[in-house]
Order: structure tokens, then C-alpha cells, then sequence
């Protein structure tokens, strides 16, 4: 039930954390109930960052929704943007040119690797060690300045539109991104040296928050935390879209359930999304970026859903239409949401330090689930 | 399951439901009374294991309000979409958190947007806004003159 | 040349005379001198809500480094902190929060609203319910930095700002 802050009957002590806080990547307030160091249980509480996106939607034409998209998962904005930009291409029947698509999937690609770069080294700062901060951040400099030539922007860029891409790639693109691949390619052996055989890490992560595979669908759970467990739940594999289906690339799963496990399943990732990058980066077909539609988008009345994988799970927009120039009602599944519910049933009977643990490997973004 | 060999199951396990046509899933509408009875069976029932829901939506239709849920199954790959029209006055409709554990956070969220009340929740209160705030946000007559300013 | 009669006459003075404060070169000296030393170390506080605090982070890293500034450490507890940096929007939940913050804080402590949802609400102006429109209607800012998100080099710019204004003894 509801617990105030204080003591409670039994004797176990009632505590705030956040919702300033440095490990809670944002704005999330926990309040743990604790017997000595022992967590007995784990309530989360939202709404700091509640921005009322779908509401706003709602009075938002179909080409003006997406901008929101980009700031609620804010290191996978690519992928947020190309997700809405795909379910309204599902609405109207628009035919999206070769090239367009193969220039999305190499920007998704690009957010999904920053994103994880970010979180290797939020997640090492969070368990101790503050000098991966400074290698991830520095890596992720390289593909800001890839991003910001082609679309102007660093972080929120709203460069997916319904029928394409809003501007060519730059002329550098290609070089640029070969050059990363290879710099890149050694980093991440570093990353591995540098955290995943350390001793201390490694104890810090074996063992700690185990997710079982039934938990982990019952609560929703998708992305890296489901795939941690052996649940197979890659959008991009099971309904694939653009030109995921005739790409190599493997579904990275572990069976461990616990913290080191679904590490294991990123640090994958990413080597596999590098993977993905050097298939594409050669072949990108000649021909238009945006395929012509009209000028006011009115998508049918009916409902539209579309999914996309995320560097934290599957999201999922869903577009309720009556026929107008505005959505009737937007719904935006985000993974975090569900991935958050988990907490309470991984963390009970760790302690404090191994719940920050958790909660990095959950890799959440409060404002992906607060909307 | 394809989408029509679902359809001819559900058919003959729930006599009472009304498919929708053209959409690019199989559609289901039911009574609201039924949801329980509905939920357990296509969980359990061999050949149709719905044990994932991943989406929880409750819309406002001005005249009446509807429940989406969106099911899908990890062994069988096939989606279901389960629709249920609640009153507008009184929008109750009974919980599935005992059965799909992630429902417990979507029920509060629609609750606190919407004012759906679900029956059988083990903790049903607001999630985002503030536990005073008055009024139901996400509804289509939802005023709010000190807070919105409308374009 | 005689002196015309207006110029002679012992009129009062135009307007009012303030005496001010200091008690001359000694003390403003030392007034220069401290203002110097506030400037050049804030410490900011660890508070992003949103997409601005990814920036704020960048501004941390080794590219655009904010320590070479002064900015070396960032605390997470507002009683040892200088600068609150609100980086994200303010939604009215976490309003209280904000300005428990502040007053936790010691004097004298410094403002930086960044990107335009501090400002004044941002890309999130319009049909909201829990948007506040600017942080500004929370507590009292300092420097405004424009931009959504402002690039690394913005916020610099404004932390630059805020050490001249800090300078001037203007705050």
C-alpha cells in the first residue's frame, strides 16, 4: 500500500530515493521500505516529467506530432520519430523510395549505438566507476557530429517525416561513418577490458536482480531486460520493417536473468548493430529521399498500430483516426513503462548499492515513461 | 495462427463476440461483463496462450468510452485485439493485473487520465498527476483554463 | 564673460542623492577580489529532468569540458552546491521539488535556466495541463539559454555570462 516516509509498525525504515538523485537517470521517485539494508520493497512514483504529450497530440497535425516523439525517449530519437513516421505511412498507403529506407535503418542504427554508449557509461558510474563516463561520452561525440551534419541537430532531430527523410545525406555521410566503423571496432575491446573482466564489476552484477522469462512477459518487460532472461523479443527480427528482413544480423539473447546477463546482451548489441551499419554503409540505393504526398496529411478514419525496436524495447504508436487533420487519440506504448513495473520483483531482498545496480541495467529514461 | 484461423477458434470458444472487419489484426469486441471469463480463457486455452499484453487503451468517444487491449502470444507469434465499450457516466470494468502483471501500472494509468474504474486492482490510484488533482485529464470535455492555454 | 544669473543662483540639487554603500577603495578591492573567487568556482547541481540534461552531460565530457571553468564538481546535494542548472521541463508535480531545492541551497546561489522548456514552457507551451511555463514562475533565474537543446558551446556561453554577471556584482 501507500507508505509515508518514517518508520513503519514493524520497525523497517521508510526512505526517499530521488527524485534528485544521481543514479536515478532522471526524474524518478522510489520509495523503499527497508529492513536495515535489505530492501523489502521497491514503489515507484512518476509523473515529475508528465508532459501531457498525448494529450498536446491531439491538437498536433500528423506531420507536427512527431517533433514530441524525438524528446520522450530522447537517446533513441531516431527510432521514436521513425516509428510514428511508420504508422502514419501505414494510414495513408505511402510507398517509401529504396533509398530512403536504408538511410532510416543506418540513422537507427547510429541512435541505437549512442544510446548504448551512453548507458555503458552512466551504468559504470552509477556501480563506481567514473572513467567510462569520460570514454563513452568522447566515442559518442563521433556520431553527434555525423548526426549534426546530415541533420542539423545533436539530440532531437526531427529528420524522419511520413514518406522518407526530410533532407539528403551529406556528401561525407559514407566516409565519415567507414571511419567511425573502424575507430569504433576497437573501442569496443576496450570497453570490454576496461569493465566487463573486472573483478569487482563482476561481483557487483553476478547474480543480482534475477528475471525469470515467465516474469518477464507477465510484466511486459521488452528490449535488453526481456532479452537477458532468453525471452526472443526483437521487433526488428519477429515483424521486420524496412530492410530489416534482408539483413544478417543475429538476435542477441543470455540466459543468465540477472544484472551481468542483460549487460552481456547490450555490449552484444552493439557489435551487432556495427555489423549491421558495415552491410548497409556501401549500398545505399540511388533514387529519392521522401516520396511526394500531399501537403496536409488526413489519414482514414480507423486505427493504425506500428512498432519499432528501441534501445530499450519495442515501441509501439497507436493512431486512433476519425478522418480529421489532427489524431482522435494517440496512444505512445513506450518500453520503459513496462520494463519499470519489474523493479519491485527484481530488486526485494537486495540491498541499496545492488538496486542501483538494477536500475542501470534496466537502462531507463523517465521521460520515455511518463510521457 | 493466421488471422482467420484465429477467428474461427475465438468463434466457437465465445459464441457472443462481434468481429471487426478490415483491420490488420483480428479484432474482437465483447461485453464488458465478460472480460474476466474472456481474459482467463485466452490465456490459458491450448493453441491460443496469450500471455503478452503490450498495450492498455482507454478512449473517450464522447458517448461511451472503450477498453483496447492489445494480446499477442511468444510461442504462436499471433496478435489479438480485444475491444470492450464501457458507460460514460460510470466507466467500470474488472482488473486483469492477476493475470498479466503489467497490466497493474496501465489500469493506473488509465484510471488517472481517464477515470476507467477497475475493479479487483490491488492499488488503484492516480500515477502522474498529483494525488489532489481534480478532473480527468485525457477526456475530450476535460477544462482546465489556469493550466492550458490553448493555441 | 560674466556668469548669466541662472548659473549662480543656489538652486537644490536635481533629483535625490544616495549615499552609497562600500567605504571606499579598501573594501571594493576586496569586493573585486571576492566576486573573482565565487566566479571562478561554482559548483553546479546535479538536476536534469529531460533531454537537457543529456547535454548538460556532454558539457561534462571531454570535448566540451565545463571544468576548465571552474565547474569542476558536481555535487548532488544542494547544501554544497553553487549553481542550479534546470536543465528539462518543470511539470507542476515537480515544481515543489524545485524550489525545496533552492532553499536548501546557501547563499549566495546562482540560477541557470537552460533550453527553452525552463525558459517558458518550450515545445510544450501550448494545450497542456502539467506543464509550468517556465521556471521562472518557480523560483528566480539568473541567465536564460536558448536552444532545444542548447548545443555544449550555448551553455558554456551562458556559464561565461554568469561568471561576468557574478563579476560585475550584479547578482
Amino acid at each position: 500500500m501507500i507508505e509515508e516516509v518514517g518508520t513503519t509498525a514493524e520497525g523497517d525504515l521508510v526512505i526517499n530515493v530521488g527524485p534528485q538523485h544521481p543514479s536515478t537517470h532522471g526524474v524518478l521517485h522510489l520509495v523503499i521500505t527497508l529492513n536495515g539494508e535489505t530492501i523489502k520493497k521497491v514503489e515507484p512514483h512518476l509523473g515529475y516529467i508528465h508532459r501531457s504529450i498525448e494529450k498536446m497530440c491531439e491538437s498536433l497535425s500528423y506531420r507536427q506530432f512527431i517533433y514530441v516523439t524525438s524528446r520522450m525517449d530522447y537517446l533513441s530519437s531516431h527510432i521514436n520519430n521513425h516509428g510514428c513516421a511508420l504508422c502514419v505511412e501505414k494510414g495513408m498507403q505511402i510507398e517509401v523510395p529504396a533509398r530512403a529506407k536504408v538511410i532510416r535503418v543506418l540513422m537507427d542504427e547510429l541512435t541505437r549505438l549512442a544510446s548504448h554508449q551512453l548507458w555503458w557509461g552512466a551504468m559504470a558510474m552509477d556501480v563506481g566507476a567514473l572513467t567510462p563516463f569520460f570514454h563513452a561520452f568522447r566515442e559518442r561525440e563521433s556520431i553527434n557530429d555525423i548526426m549534426e551534419e546530415t541533420c542539423g541537430a545533436r539530440l532531437t532531430m526531427n529528420y524522419m517525416v511520413p514518406g522518407g527523410v526530410m533532407v539528403d545525406i551529406h556528401p561525407n555521410f559514407q566516409k565519415r561513418v567507414k571511419e567511425f566503423i573502424q575507430f569504433f571496432r576497437g573501442k569496443i575491446d576496450e570497453y570490454d577490458e576496461l569493465v566487463t573482466g573486472n573483478v569487482i564489476f563482476k561481483s557487483r552484477m553476478k547474480g543480482v536482480g534475477y528475471l525469470s522469462p515467465e516474469s518477464a512477459v507477465s510484466y511486459g518487460c521488452t528490449g535488453p531486460t526481456a532479452r537477458g532472461s532468453g525471452v526472443s523479443c526483437d521487433v526488428r527480427k519477429l515483424y521486420p520493417y524496412e530492410v530489416y528482413g534482408q539483413l544478417q544480423f543475429e538476435e542477441v539473447t543470455a540466459s543468465g536473468g540477472d544484472c551481468f546477463a542483460r549487460y552481456m546482451v547490450r555490449m552484444r548489441e552493439m557489435r551487432q548493430s556495427l555489423s549491421i551499419i558495415e552491410q548497409l554503409i556501401d549500398i545505399i540505393p540511388e533514387g529519392e529521399f521522401q516520396a511526394k504526398t500531399k501537403a496536409v496529411l488526413k489519414l482514414p478514419k480507423g486505427e493504425f498500430y506500428s512498432r519499432v525496436e528501441t534501445a530499450r524495447g519495442e515501441f509501439g504508436v497507436y493512431i486512433i483516426s476519425e478522418g480529421a487533420t489532427t489524431p482522435y487519440r494517440i496512444k505512445f506504448r513506450s518500453p520503459g513503462f513496462s520494463n519499470l513495473s519489474a523493479l519491485d520483483h527484481m530488486a526485494r531482498g537486495h540491498k541499496i548499492g545492488d538496486l542501483v545496480a538494477i536500475m542501470g541495467t534496466l537502462d531507463l529514461v523517465i521521460p520515455d515513461i511518463d510521457r | 495462427m493466421s488471422k482467420e484461423e484465429l477467428k474461427i477458434r475465438l468463434a466457437e470458444l465465445f459464441p457472443a463476440a462481434v468481429f471487426e472487419e478490415g483491420a490488420e489484426w483480428t479484432t474482437v469486441a465483447i461485453d464488458a461483463a465478460g472480460w474476466e471469463g474472456f481474459a482467463r480463457e485466452v490465456r490459458r486455452a491450448e493453441g491460443l496462450e496469450f500471455d503478452y499484453l503490450f498495450c492498455v487503451t482507454a478512449v473517450d468517444w464522447k458517448t461511451h468510452f472503450t477498453m483496447v487491449y492489445h494480446l499477442t502470444s511468444t510461442l504462436y507469434r499471433h496478435v489479438l485485439v480485444v475491444k470492450a465499450k464501457l458507460d460514460h457516466e460510470q466507466p467500470v470494468i474488472r482488473t486483469v493485473s492477476d493475470i498479466w502483471r503489467t497490466a497493474e501500472f496501465h489500469e493506473r494509468e488509465a484510471y488517472d487520465l481517464m477515470g476507467v474504474v477497475f475493479t479487483g486492482h490491488p492499488d488503484l490510484r492516480r500515477l502522474f498527476m498529483t494525488d489532489e488533482w481534480k478532473g480527468w485529464p485525457l477526456r475530450k470535455d476535460y477544462e482546465d483554463p489556469v493550466n492550458m492555454i490553448k493555441l | 564673460m560674466d556668469v548669466s544669473p541662472q548659473h549662480t543662483d543656489n538652486k537644490p540639487f536635481p533629483g535625490e542623492v544616495h549615499p552609497t554603500a562600500g567605504g571606499g577603495i579598501l573594501v571594493t578591492k576586496l569586493d573585486e577580489v571576492i566576486n573573482w573567487a565565487r566566479s571562478n568556482s561554482l559548483w553546479p547541481l546535479v538536476f536534469g529532468t529531460s533531454c537537457c540534461a543529456i547535454e548538460m552531460m556532454s558539457t561534462a565530457a571531454p570535448k566540451y569540458d565545463w571544468s576548465r571553468f571552474g565547474f569542476e564538481v558536481a555535487r548532488a546535494t544542494p547544501r554544497q552546491a553553487d549553481v542550479i542548472i534546470i536543465a528539462g521541463t518543470i511539470v507542476n508535480k515537480m515544481a515543489p521539488v524545485l524550489k525545496r531545492l533552492y532553499d536548501q541551497m546557501a547563499d549566495p546561489k546562482y540560477v541557470i535556466a537552460m533550453g527553452a522548456c525552463a525558459t517558458s514552457g518550450g515545445p510544450f507551451f501550448y494545450n497542456t495541463y502539467s506543464v509550468v511555463k517556465g521556471a521562472d514562475h518557480v523560483i528566480p533565474v539568473d541567465v536564460y539559454v536558448a536552444g532545444c537543446p542548447p548545443r555544449p558551446e550555448a551553455l558554456l556561453h551562458a556559464l561565461i555570462t554568469l561568471q561576468e554577471k557574478i563579476k560585475r556584482g550584479a547578482s
